[in-house]
């Protein structure tokens, strides 16, 4: 929230002049029958995408020449809103003298960037842009019709976000390669989830496989998993530091030193201690203990005592730790 | 030829209104509150302005009608006073409410499920209103408030207030009824119902916007969300909007009187109607809900294979404003539940377009609006992958 989300903008004044004129006149809506196809020397492919109970479908004509690929003419209607309607048709005109092959490589991003009136600015609001996805996803459903595949064999990657187009790798690398800790980080490195927001946690626009969340959560959750089997993998062959160490393993391995080289001493003298807490509070490690027996109530155990436990743990551990008797 | 016919969004301020209102900006600027003349000067038109509101309900002297911010302020404390009142200091734990409330409703009755509360939220049926008997079936030893619009503000449905307040009144459970959608298009008389509470909103009647008010029955408690001052006999706190309260006065006085002299012949219902049968003479068009019960100005039609949004565009481009509850635009693509009532068609859910006129529309207005939708439909269903446009290649709707 800042003070560009307090007030609603008016989506009309966003839309680009191509986006109304196409809006408003079509240039590529309607049908292709198989009779002109057939006149055309070619295959006419019908492909349906979405639902009206969605709120957008879209189906596209073309006419294609079997012997070149060629898609020779190229037609589309809409139920949709506005911007639909216009990236729909935008979208059929880019596949025009297109080979089938070609035209599978037009994105959503290829149709919203044609409907630009200059370069810089985008043509539609952040809210509207998902809707040139369909028009996008309709051109698979077409070419995999022509080819007679399935319209995943042209999903190499796994697309998160839509509108801008994110994998589930480059989210995945960003998150570990940064130590990403938010959604919102997410957003500011890679634009995922800046436009209609779906992809970031379910009840959004529209319902996803896989959400940002849900990716942040994972991908931590691997690297917290991978951290802490690094650390027992060091532990094993003993190179690990104590500021690479778990919680567990500083407490275990404090107690090591006690036991080897401060209790005995303690015990001599009919004392003894125990560790309260150990807080790491950087650049220092506070290890909290307690003295027993006779060691509680002694004096040294704040002066002598206290600075010889504390040496040796820094000789032996760490030179960064503190021991606070409590 | 510009028209506005999104009136249950919100209204034109009525220019007597707005006359009304000049002089407490720059003359009579005073704090009702402060012991001088410029205070007091404030005084009497505050006085006319609520008796304005109470005739305008036909509230009694004993009972309260306090100046709010707008509907939702008033919805808010309604809900979040009894939650206090009756349930965080009591035995209760249950409200009961309608999917179809206004977010206002909604939004706080599921703040307060998350603070442990029970919510029951009644469908609407297939006329899109509410069965008085499901409300007498959900209520339970614990419940604490029922809260149910008087009039959607989607179909312009009237809800059965008078029954359900007949219902609580036996089951001893306060009532709020939300009236922001009633008020001047219908008689909103408080004596003829048993209600406790009543929310309302000057926008919706050419008034202002940002003041509204909620009406509480006699001797009914209710904690005040707003501490501070004693303002509006400790009510609510706040120095008053003097000039928004003197609209929302006069405003509430024109709106009844223009709607009280027999609401089913008034102006602007001749002029929906003579909208919505002009746009159910295309084919595969039909009012959502149904014409019966419902308020004069509102219209919700289904046009088969033209999409809300888009219909919108085409109406924008030629001066025209109306609504739909679907915009793709918005955050959420779940079709509004009023929408969704009408469950078994769910195509239907994106195809909603809701005219919604006031006493200040013409009938040249309307002639133009019919022939730029009549053109619309055609153009849409034209591009629409989903109708059935030449009958020569589609026997079938597609």
């Amino acid at each position: 929230m800042a003070k560009g989300d307090l007030i609603s903008g008016s989506i009309w004044d966003e839309y680009s002049e191509q986006v109304i004129r196409r809006m408003d006149a079509p240039t590529h809506q309607g049908e292709i029958t198989e009779e002109e196809a057939a006149t055309l020397g070619a295959k006419l492919i019908v492909a349906d995408f979405g639902a009206e109970s969605c709120g957008d479908a879209v189906r596209l004509y073309w006419a294609v020449n079997e012997e070149t690929n060629e898609i020779i003419s190229s037609k589309f209607k809409s139920f949709g809103c506005g911007t639909a309607i216009a990236s729909s048709d935008v979208m059929a005109e880019l596949c025009v003298g297109k080979k089938v092959e070609e035209a599978v490589k037009i994105t959503n991003i290829d149709v919203e960037f044609a409907l630009r009136d200059n370069p810089d600015t985008p043509a539609v609001p952040p809210q509207k842009m998902h809707c040139s996805v369909m028009a996008y996803d309709v051109i698979k459903k077409a070419a995999a019709t022509y080819m007679n595949v399935d319209m995943e064999s042209f999903e190499t990657e796994v697309i998160v976000c839509e509108c801008a187009r994110v994998t589930l790798q480059t989210i995945q690398d960003v998150i570990r390669i940064n130590d990403l800790k938010t959604v919102e980080q997410i957003t500011d490195y890679t634009k995922a989830g800046a436009f209609c927001k779906s992809c970031i946690r379910p009840g959004g626009h529209e319902e996803k496989d896989i959400y940002l969340v849900d990716i942040l959560a994972d991908t931590r959750a691997e690297m917290e998993e991978e951290r802490m089997k690094n650390a027992a993998d060091a532990e094993e062959n003993d190179t690990l530091t104590f500021d690479k160490m778990t919680i567990i393993q500083r407490l275990k391995h404090v107690e090591a030193v006690l036991d080897a080289d401060v209790r005995p001493m303690l015990i001599m003298d009919g004392g003894n201690m125990e560790i309260i807490d150990i807080k790491e509070n950087i650049p220092h490690y506070d290890i909290y203990i307690r003295y027993l027996g006779a060691c509680s109530g002694c004096a040294s155990g704040s002066t002598g005592t206290l600075y010889g436990i504390e040496s040796i743990l820094q000789q032996k551990i760490d030179e960064n730790i503190r021991v606070l008797p409590i | 030829m510009e028209v506005y016919l999104d009136n249950n969004a919100t209204t034109m301020v009525d220019p007597d209104v707005y006359k009304a209102m000049e002089p407490f900006f720059c003359e009579k600027y005073g704090n009702p509150n402060s012991l001088h003349r410029f205070g007091a000067g404030t005084h009497p038109k505050m006085v006319e302005a609520l008796n304005h509101l109470y005739d305008g309900i036909n509230a009694a002297d004993e009972d309260d009608i306090v100046i709010t911010a707008n509907a939702t302020e008033s919805n808010n404390w309604v809900i979040k006073g009894v939650w206090t009142d009756k349930i965080l200091n009591g035995d209760k734990n249950h409200i009961i409410t309608s999917e179809v409330e206004h977010p206002s409703i909604t939004a706080v009755c599921k703040f307060l499920e998350d603070q442990g509360v029970s919510v029951t939220y009644l469908p609407v049926n297939d006329e899109g209103t509410i069965d008085a008997k499901s409300v007498e079936d959900a209520i339970r030893e614990d419940t604490a408030l029922v809260s149910i619009m008087w009039a959607n503000n989607e179909t312009g449905k009237l809800f059965p207030i008078a029954e359900i307040g007949r219902i609580c009144k036996a089951h001893d459970v306060l009532f709020h009824s939300d009236a922001t959608q009633a008020i001047g298009k219908v008689i909103v008389d408080v004596q003829e119902v048993f209600l406790d509470f009543m929310s309302f909103s000057a926008h919706k009647f050419h008034g202002p916007k940002g003041v509204g008010g909620l009406f509480i029955k006699a001797d009914v408690e209710l904690t005040p969300l707003l501490h501070g001052g004693e303002q509006m006999g400790g009510r609510r706190a706040g120095t008053v909007d003097v000039a928004s309260m003197v609209g929302m006065g006069l405003a509430m006085q024109h709106a009844t009187n223009h709607m009280a002299i027999a609401y089913e012949n008034t102006h602007v219902r001749k002029l929906r109607d003579k909208l919505e049968n002009a746009i159910l003479e295309l084919p595969d068009t039909i009012v959502i809900g149904g014409k019966e019960n419902r308020t004069p100005n509102t219209t919700l039609i289904s046009i088969r294979g033209v999409e809300g949004e888009s219909m919108l565009w085409d109406l924008n481009q030629k001066g025209i404003g109306a609504s739909t509850g679907s915009a793709c635009a918005s955050e959420d693509l779940e079709a509004n539940p009023v929408m969704s009532a009408f469950g078994s068609d769910s195509e239907l859910a994106h195809t909603g377009v809701r005219f919604s006129l006031s006493r200040f529309n013409t009938k040249e207005q309307i002639d133009y609006s019919i022939e730029v939708i009549v053109n619309a439909v055609k153009r849409l269903r034209a591009i629409s992958s989903s109708y059935a446009y030449t009958p020569k290649d589609h026997d079938s709707q597609l």
